[in-house]
């Protein structure tokens, strides 16, 4: 258990840090620290697919964001940060940790079933018959593949079609910043 | 690439051109064995845990890797921007394919039609899951990369002078 709480003490410190330096090389290797810290704490909540999935996206976004600001000119954060905003965040990301604080305690312990209290629910279906109505040994991927797989279905087209957003709207300035420096 | 001693604050010298050469070596041993690893994470989605979005996530960082290490142009000669687009567009088209067929053949939209001829927890098991992960993995791989080359192209400094 006190893994847990040395994980979060270094996730806070590398937020805390990511947001008061002003260099944004450190800037943003502490966020691929919060990152880092999050997906060693889902492996020890034993859920191996959200651990897997977490590292592998931070390491990626942490490339995009340093080739995006390497090439910059100015690598310090410049300019005064105003006072009624930060107050203004604070003061709701205080009321909802409160709130969260209130919903937590109404959750059970960590581990025990939390639907033995209705046994016809379709959770309790997915595991007793996940295995021999699918033949698939991870139930996570029975799920969101053959149970779920709509939503699947949904997500690959959101994530398609965000894709292609962004492609066109980068390739109209490539191809004439190509035609610009081919001449 | 020899000694580049015009750079100014910030500008980096490894647009185009790649990095040195001990980052080459170490990066054309390294890039195998990730994509192979991808792989591996993508084609047992349905035994241990991964799946398609997170081995087509690494497939495409390894393309990353051949790209920071050896340039934009090596990696565009390896794996053009056409033809990464149109494995994106198969592997979404694939797997939209795979779920009109669960509506031909079982009569149901999206169902595992071809369960009943496997034994499980081999690796040529659980019907349509396999299928499905890999072409959610092609289809991440490829829109991943797609979307890193694409911002590696067009890339301004302050000076708005170059593309790199």
């Amino acid at each position: 258990m006190s893994v847990f709480y040395i994980l979060l003490v270094f996730s806070v410190v590398a937020a805390i840090i990511a947001v008061e330096t002003k260099n944004l090389l450190s800037s943003i290797i502490c966020v691929g620290a919060i990152g880092v810290g999050n997906s060693i704490m889902f492996l020890f909540l034993k859920a191996p697919d959200i651990a897997i999935t977490q590292i592998v996206v931070e390491v990626l976004g942490l490339i995009i964001l340093i080739r995006a600001t390497i090439s910059r000119d100015l690598t310090f954060i410049t300019g005064e940060r105003e006072f009624f905003g930060t107050v203004v965040s604070v003061v709701v990301i205080f009321i909802i940790f409160l709130a969260g604080i209130k919903v937590f305690e109404t959750l059970p312990a960590f581990g025990t079933p939390i639907f033995v209290k209705l046994p016809e629910v379709a959770a309790q279906t997915y595991i007793a018959k996940g295995l021999a109505e699918t033949g698939a040994a991870n139930i996570v991927a029975a799920v969101i593949l053959d149970y779920r797989g709509y939503d699947t279905l949904g997500e690959a087209t959101v994530l398609f079609t965000s894709i292609i957003g962004a492609t066109v709207i980068l390739r109209k300035k490539a191809k004439k910043l190509l035609d610009a420096t081919d001449e | 690439m020899k000694g580049n001693n015009t750079m100014q604050k910030g500008e980096t010298s490894n647009g185009v051109e790649g990095m040195t050469v001990i980052v080459k070596t170490i990066a054309s041993w390294v890039k195998v064995l990730i994509f192979l690893f991808g792989i591996n994470i993508v084609l047992f989605g349905h035994l241990t845990p991964g799946g398609g979005f997170a081995g087509g996530v690494i497939l495409a960082s390894s393309y990353v890797l051949l790209m920071l290490a050896f340039g934009r142009k090596f990696a565009e000669k390896n794996l053009s921007l056409p033809l990464t687009s149109k494995l994106d567009c198969f592997g979404a088209f694939l797997f939209a394919l795979i779920a009109i067929l669960g509506f031909a053949f079982g009569g149901v939209f999206f169902v595992n039609y071809l369960v009943k001829y496997s034994m499980p927890l081999r690796l040529i098991s659980a019907g349509t899951i396999p299928l499905s992960n890999i072409a959610i993995g092609l289809k991440v791989g490829a829109s991943l990369f797609l979307v890193i080359l694409s911002l590696s192209i067009f890339r301004l400094d302050a000076s708005n002078k170059e593309k790199e």
